[in-house]
């Protein structure tokens, strides 16, 4: 089963969204990362740059697929995690916490509502299986 | 849900006990990878060992008076040439030269040749033969793929696993060499052959001794323990026969794509005499290539993958067959169709990956070479 904590919302394209004040921390699930298989590479953009709702912001690639990644919340770059350049396997081992992508000032700090829950989520999952 | 419309081999029940995750390769249900993951298998396989359950491939015997002479006239490589308990690598082709589909042949004696066939191919390949053959060919064909399982040991630990299975005295067989012995108890074929750049063999044996088999081999090779055995999925044994630089076909290698084109000259004996596609091959290789397979490496980040275009300045000159991440080296590898111009170590290219022209450069096959060669 995948792991899904109750503290996040979540996407139908399987990111994940951990909001304080105006910024949101975004990475994709357990689920997803577990679907990529291992992440060897993520393109990601950078400081500043601006996204609306569901725009592409990057691609997250495995051995053998590449997937694009959407921003669930519109907004400007704050923060991209270059960590990632050395260990994008961070993004299998711990996508919650050390796998996070980018942080971004949301235009809209209520748009996170609007999200899944958890709960939401697992459902979801378990529908489209 | 398993998809019953799919072929299974026989350990098709334990690679789902061992969490392997199935998908359908050319018909087939079978594991792309284990819980392990694609970059630990491939790498224990360059470190230690891995364990491939091939036995979707297909097995063609040919016997009878005329064998030698039959497969010479439909494969490029030269078949006289081969001694008994020896293999080698080759291309069926048809008449304009291009590849029905790569194999390996093995020599059990003069009247009795087994041909090792890929897996989506073998149905295709099994018409082809039987259309070309005739009386005066004086052979029977049996197609017997669905009796064999073929289990694949690779890896620089192979030797020491086979060999604590067997009283055949395994490291005498030569690479490309093979003996008839018993098994784990079992009948076997131990061929000294692999497709992961590594020492290892190919273990053939009855079908219904597939799941003995893999079973006793992880548990000699400490499967579970640090450094032990991994069995490894599809998504592996690719990675592993790119960065060896091998041809898979549909992609370096398919109808429309000649052996001297992927590279394969070696296995192209002109001077054999007749052979299926050997006047179009001929003139191919006097009138010279049009485009030829070229290894390369990304040089910006980025991994260019299965046909995206490659281009010089803002030229398409060709297009990547095989792209990927090469998990050992650590680089963004792959091999391309080019112009033989611009298919020389260094020439500077750009590959169309999803709208961005990252750089890459040509580099020479295959990217990985074992260091011990050791069964060579």
């Amino acid at each position: 089963m995948a792991n899904i904590p109750e503290n996040l919302r979540y996407s139908k394209d399987h990111e994940w969204v951990s909001v304080e004040g105006d910024v949101a921390a975004i990475g994709i699930t357990d689920y997803a990362q577990h679907s990529l298989g291992d992440v060897v590479y993520i393109d990601m953009p950078r400081v500043g740059d601006k996204f609306s709702t569901h725009e592409a912001f990057g691609s997250v690639e495995s051995v053998k697929a590449v997937s694009e990644i959407f921003t669930p919340i519109a907004g400007e770059i704050l923060e991209v995690n270059d960590g990632l350049n050395d260990t994008p396997e961070a993004v299998n081992d711990d996508p919650y916490s050390a796998g996070w992508m980018i942080k971004i000032k949301m235009d809209n700090p209520n748009e996170a509502d609007k999200l899944l829950s958890s709960v939401e989520y697992e459902e979801y999952l378990a529908a489209s299986e | 849900m398993a998809d019953n419309t799919l072929l299974r081999t026989p350990l098709n029940a334990v690679h789902r006990e061992l969490g392997g995750r199935m998908v359908d390769f050319g018909g087939w249900d079978m594991p792309v990878q284990y819980p392990a993951g694609v970059i630990e298998e491939h790498n224990r396989t360059r470190t230690a060992c891995g364990l491939f359950d091939v036995s979707h491939m297909g097995e063609i015997w040919v016997r009878g008076r005329g064998a030698i002479g039959f497969v010479n006239r439909l494969t490029t490589n030269d078949v006289a040439q081969l001694v008994d308990g020896q293999a080698h690598y080759s291309a069926l082709t048809n008449e304009k030269g291009g590849v029905v589909d790569d194999l390996l042949v093995y020599r059990f004696g003069p009247e009795d040749l087994l041909l090792v066939v890929n897996a989506g191919t073998t149905e295709k390949d099994w018409q082809w033969i039987t259309s070309q053959n005739t009386d005066s060919d004086d052979v029977e064909l049996q197609n017997a793929s669905s009796e064999y399982c073929q289990i694949a040991v690779q890896g620089p630990n192979a030797l020491g696993i086979v060999e604590k299975l067997t009283d055949t005295d395994v490291s005498a067989i030569k690479y490309y060499h093979f003996e008839k012995g018993q098994f784990d108890g079992v009948d076997s074929i131990i061929s000294r052959t692999g497709y992961t750049g590594e020492d290892g063999f190919e273990i053939y044996a009855e079908a219904e001794a597939a799941e003995q088999l893999w079973k006793k081999i992880l548990e000699t090779g400490n499967f579970g323990s640090d450094g032990g055995i991994l069995p490894c999925g599809l998504a592996a044994r690719n990675t592993l026969r790119l960065e060896s630089g091998m041809s898979l076909y549909g992609h370096e290698l398919s109808d429309d794509i000649t052996p001297l084109e992927a590279g394969l000259g070696w296995i192209v004996k002109l001077k054999k005499g007749e052979f299926i596609g050997s006047a179009a091959l001929a003139s191919q290789k006097d009138a010279g290539l049009q485009r030829k397979i070229a290894g390369f490496e990304m040089t910006e980040p980025g991994i260019a993958r299965d046909d995206c275009d490659v281009y010089i300045d803002d030229q398409k000159v060709g297009y990547v067959t095989s792209g990927s991440p090469a998990p050992y080296l650590k680089k963004n590898i792959g091999l391309a169709f080019l112009p033989p111009e611009f298919a020389n170590v260094g020439q500077e290219i750009r590959i169309d990956v999803r709208g961005k022209h990252l750089k890459a450069k040509v580099v020479s096959v295959p990217f990985y070479k074992r260091q011990n060669r050791s069964g060579s």
